[in-house]
């Protein structure tokens, strides 16, 4: 499989009043042509700024600074604005949480579809109609000639995620970013939204990162997990691993947040988290998780490393080892 | 560590007064427009102890002496005085007086007819509120200089006839903010909360929703004040205001306006007092808004 | 969108109907018009006949009507003190006014949406402060006052614009700006707060997203929704500025409708007070109607119900 995009020790901080806002923390990951990665993560971990930081739309005052994001054989570090934009909306596309407000209210679908395509491809107003219909008609969207000339306002929220994924599919993109693409959606339609997802990714054979707080997601849709907390990637592998052998006590945590039909029984509590998420203004040393960690230790207080336990699966714990074997234990 | 046992201050943190103590002196607009305002007030208060002459006294002998800065001018009239011989820094500080009077009372007027309007809509909805929407509508479409010069011109003008004109006229600000502030607390629970409790209407327009929209009625207030000051000015300035000798500064500009040519200072001090006391009252109103609600605050 | 002119329309007309009673009513606030009108040194006879003349001795209602029948039909009488025939007073005084009032509306829009929009790209940064601060300043600057400081600067100290008249465009270069910068602070205000809120919108981030060159993603995406708004102020200012022409033209001793209202006040030309009272209304009424229909218009929320 050929690497799409490859992103070495990414940081993103916001100068705040009470100090500097270390939101993402060095982080570093690879998605491959035609697979899926998803970042998951409780809100305020950092994943919408990883996003935001990979196309270069961050806001204004976050800085972003990282050693290699190479997309396609390009350091992204390098291209400049003009280079972005020349990429964003082309090959690389993405889709946002809120389709309600994503679109703009005062253009027809037609208009904001074909913009892209236009600038883009250079392609006639023609063309670019043809396949706005044609992508239209594939995010099954029904009647889509007619479609072009209606107005956000007139469609529902379900149809204008679609629209939001045709429109990211304008210029045949490599790489495809979804960021919490369902959450504002009703679960019906988030399950058929989340298959499409799937399914054009195999056609179009992209590279998919898909953004969730929803371990339920994940399960559907992902190849490979990378699952966030306080800014840091602190396991990630094979969603089949991960799911089977949850090493870092975060993800078990977190899966042991969600009911499982069969095997937590009936009037059962589920698992919680105990404690909070560390304030993450300023520089931190040791293990992020270790004010909430049952494992804790002394050590956990030092410098931590990420390694691998497993082919295909890595973890930021220093005492991973031991964690895996006390959770094999219990499962036995 | 800190091994001190904390103060109860430092456990509780700041009280709600004294945060908004400190956002008040912090903020720049209100310390600024606030001094301008106090002193004018100050002038107004104390005009009979403060100004060197009587303001309504004519010199004839010393007619148009320039004030202190220009090459003729004297200690004995700093600001000079004006074509009948009156001390001008005593018009000047009397002036104050007529102006804060009618910025006070028209606002106050105005107030309480829009405010009750503004509620009463807000509150009762339905038709109350198709009734005062019309009747801000058309309130609207009447332009108030016109009006007011117009009504002024008929029933003659004096200093409480122009307080009662713009009184009657100024209320639609009011009225349009006072009603969407009603309205949007009126759909909050605890409205329903004190409506299932068996609270009677005016309990609940007095205790709950009054309280609730004085800090946009203070901003509102404060932007009619300036607005009545300024058309005072104006109706004053036009001949069709507060009449003569009154020391008016809308007047006083219009007495200076023949002078114009040599004595340019004749407007420019009356115009700048009250440039100055509509900068305040703006700088007030401003500040008072950033102060209190806290999603404007960028 | 038809419902909404209709309803639109109906409202337009009710208020104008209300707006002219009470203009109607005005005149009455004196106790009698006849002898107001007739003068401190009229006789009994003089008023009698007076009141002959102008239909006084008819019930109240029956004189509103006959004056708005005449009204609709640009019928308002003669003017006591021209002995003219009002419309043709107003007629020939409205081009002043009018020309005026757009020069104005157009000198404080090229101002303010230009700095708004300056000061929305770089918020808090020198252009933001300094088109704030010309706000604050703007706002309480009395109108009367500057016009006649500019005459003092402009005309007597560097004497290169005329005083006052209205014969050449040089005429009214000082009116104009005086009228328009009193609408500037609110348009300034207006466009700033309403771009601000555009530009930190989902739908402009799906813009650049799309990598949109940031001028197109500025005017054709963000300044295209932030403008509606300022599209109403700017109907609703016109207004003001027709009123505040009443103030600069007296200032100017422009020849305008203004003037004219001022000149019938202060000699009591009731006729013709009432008349340019009645059509400023009347013109405001259908300036916040036309904004209201361009506003649906422009929202296509409105327009494509």
């Amino acid at each position: 499989m050929t690497t799409t995009l490859s992103v070495e020790n990414l940081r993103v901080s916001i100068p705040l009043s009470a100090g500097v806002l270390h939101a993402v923390r060095g982080i570093s990951f690879e998605v491959a042509k035609g697979e899926t990665l998803c970042l998951v993560g409780e809100s305020g971990c950092g994943k919408s700024l990883t996003s935001l930081a990979l196309m270069n739309l961050l806001p204004s005052r976050a800085k972003r600074d990282a050693d290699r994001i190479e997309f396609d054989g390009t350091d992204l570090l390098g291209v400049g604005e003009r280079g972005m934009a020349r990429m964003r909306g082309n090959s690389m596309a993405m889709i946002f949480q809120e389709p309600m407000t994503s679109l703009n209210p005062a253009y027809t679908i037609g208009n904001q579809l074909e913009e892209g395509i236009r600038l883009h491809k250079g392609v006639s107003a023609r063309e670019a109609r043809e396949r706005a219909v044609y992508l239209l008609e594939k995010v099954g969207i029904t009647a889509a000639a007619s479609r072009l000339t209606q107005y956000p306002h007139q469609l529902s929220g379900g149809l204008r995620q679609r629209v939001m994924i045709a429109m990211a599919l304008m210029c045949g993109p490599d790489l495809l970013i979804c960021d919490e693409p369902t959450t504002a959606l009703d679960v019906t339609i988030q399950a058929q939204i989340l298959h499409l997802i799937k399914d054009l990714q195999r056609e179009f054979d992209m590279a998919v990162i898909l953004i969730t707080h929803d371990l339920g997601v994940v399960a559907r849709v992902a190849d490979r997990v990378a699952v966030m907390y306080a800014g840091e990637i602190i396991e990630s592998g094979d969603v089949a691993e991960i799911f089977s052998r949850p090493t870092h006590p975060y993800t078990q945590g977190l899966l042991n947040c969600i009911p499982v039909p069969g095997k937590t029984r009936h009037g059962e509590r589920l698992g919680t988290i105990p404690g909070i998420v560390p304030s993450m203004i300023g520089e931190m040393a040791g293990c992020a998780f270790a004010n909430r960690c049952s494992y804790a230790q002394d050590i956990c207080q030092q410098h931590v490393e990420t390694h691998t336990v497993a082919p295909n699966h890595a973890v930021r714990c220093v005492r991973a080892e031991q964690v895996r074997t006390v959770a094999a234990g219990s499962l036995a | 560590m800190n091994t001190t046992a904390p103060t109860t201050e430092q456990i509780l943190g700041p009280t709600p007064g004294q945060i908004l103590r400190r956002k008040i002196f912090g903020h720049r607009g209100i310390v600024i427009g606030g001094g301008i305002f106090l002193i004018i007030v100050l002038m107004a208060v104390l005009a009979p102890l403060i100004a060197p002459y009587d303001p309504y006294h004519q010199d004839l002998v010393a007619r148009l002496v320039p004030p202190i800065w220009q090459d003729k001018g004297t200690w004995t009239h700093v600001l000079g005085t004006d074509q009948v011989g009156r001390d001008y820094l005593s018009r000047l500080i009397y002036g104050a007086r007529i102006s804060l009077m009618i910025g006070v009372m028209a606002a106050l007027i105005s107030g309480i007819i829009g405010t009750s309007m503004g509620v009463a809509a807000g509150y009762f909805g339905g038709k109350v509120d198709m009734v005062v929407t019309f009747l801000i509508t058309c309130r609207l479409s009447l332009p108030v200089i016109l009006v007011s010069l117009a009504v002024v011109a008929i029933v003659g003008g004096s200093l409480e006839m122009v307080i009662l004109v713009l009184g009657l006229l100024l209320w639609d600000r009011y009225a349009v903010v006072m009603r969407a502030s009603t309205q949007q607390i009126r759909s909050l629970d605890y409205i329903a909360a004190a409506q299932a409790a068996g609270c009677s209407t005016w309990y609940i327009l007095a205790r709950e929703i009054l309280p609730n929209v004085m800090n946009q009625l203070i901003v509102v207030a404060t932007l009619e004040f300036a607005h009545a000051v300024l058309l005072e000015a104006a109706l004053s300035f036009l001949g069709l205001g507060v009449q003569p000798p009154l020391p008016s500064w809308g007047l006083m500009i219009s007495e200076g306006r023949n002078y114009i040519l040599f004595d340019a200072w004749l407007i420019a001090i009356p115009g700048s007092a009250l440039f100055m006391m509509l900068l305040a009252v703006n700088l007030l109103g401003d500040g008072v808004r950033d102060v209190t609600v806290p999603e404007n605050r960028a | 969108m038809l419902i909404y002119t209709a309803k639109r329309i109906l409202l337009a007309i009710l208020v104008s109907l209300t707006v002219s009673a009470l203009v109607f009513s005005l005149l009455y606030l004196s106790g009698d018009p006849a002898t107001a009108l007739a003068g401190e040194r009229a006789n009994e006879a003089d008023i009698l006949a007076i009141k002959a003349a102008y239909g006084f001795d008819q019930p109240v209602y029956v004189q509103y009507f006959k004056w708005l029948a005449g009204a609709v039909q640009g019928e308002f009488g003669n003017s006591v003190y021209f002995r003219l025939p009002v419309i043709d007073l107003i007629t020939e005084r409205l081009p002043v006014t009018m020309t005026l009032g757009v020069c104005a509306m157009a000198f404080a829009l090229l101002l303010s949406i230009p700095l708004g929009v300056l000061a929305a790209m770089y918020p808090n940064s020198l252009i933001d402060r300094a088109a704030l601060l010309l706000a604050v300043l703007g706002q309480a600057l009395p109108s009367f006052w500057f016009a006649l400081m500019l005459i003092v600067v402009f005309a007597y100290w560097f004497p290169i614009l005329p005083a006052s008249g209205s014969d050449s465009w040089e005429h009214f270069v000082l009116p104009t700006i005086v009228l328009g910068y009193y609408a500037t602070p609110a348009f300034m205000r207006l466009t700033r707060t309403g771009l601000l809120d555009v530009l930190s919108s989902d739908y402009v981030r799906t813009a650049r997203a799309k990598g949109l060159r940031p001028a197109k993603v500025l005017f054709k995406h963000a300044l295209r929704n932030a403008i509606i708004p300022v599209v109403s102020l700017a109907a609703v200012q016109f207004g003001f500025m027709l009123t505040g022409s009443i103030i600069i033209e007296t200032v100017f001793a422009l020849h305008g409708a203004g003037f004219l209202a001022w000149e019938s006040i202060s000699r009591s030309d009731f006729p013709t007070v009432q008349a340019v009272l009645l059509l400023f209304s009347w013109f405001y009424i259908i300036l916040t109607f036309l904004a209201d229909l361009l506003n649906a218009w422009l929202n296509p929320r409105i327009r494509v119900a």
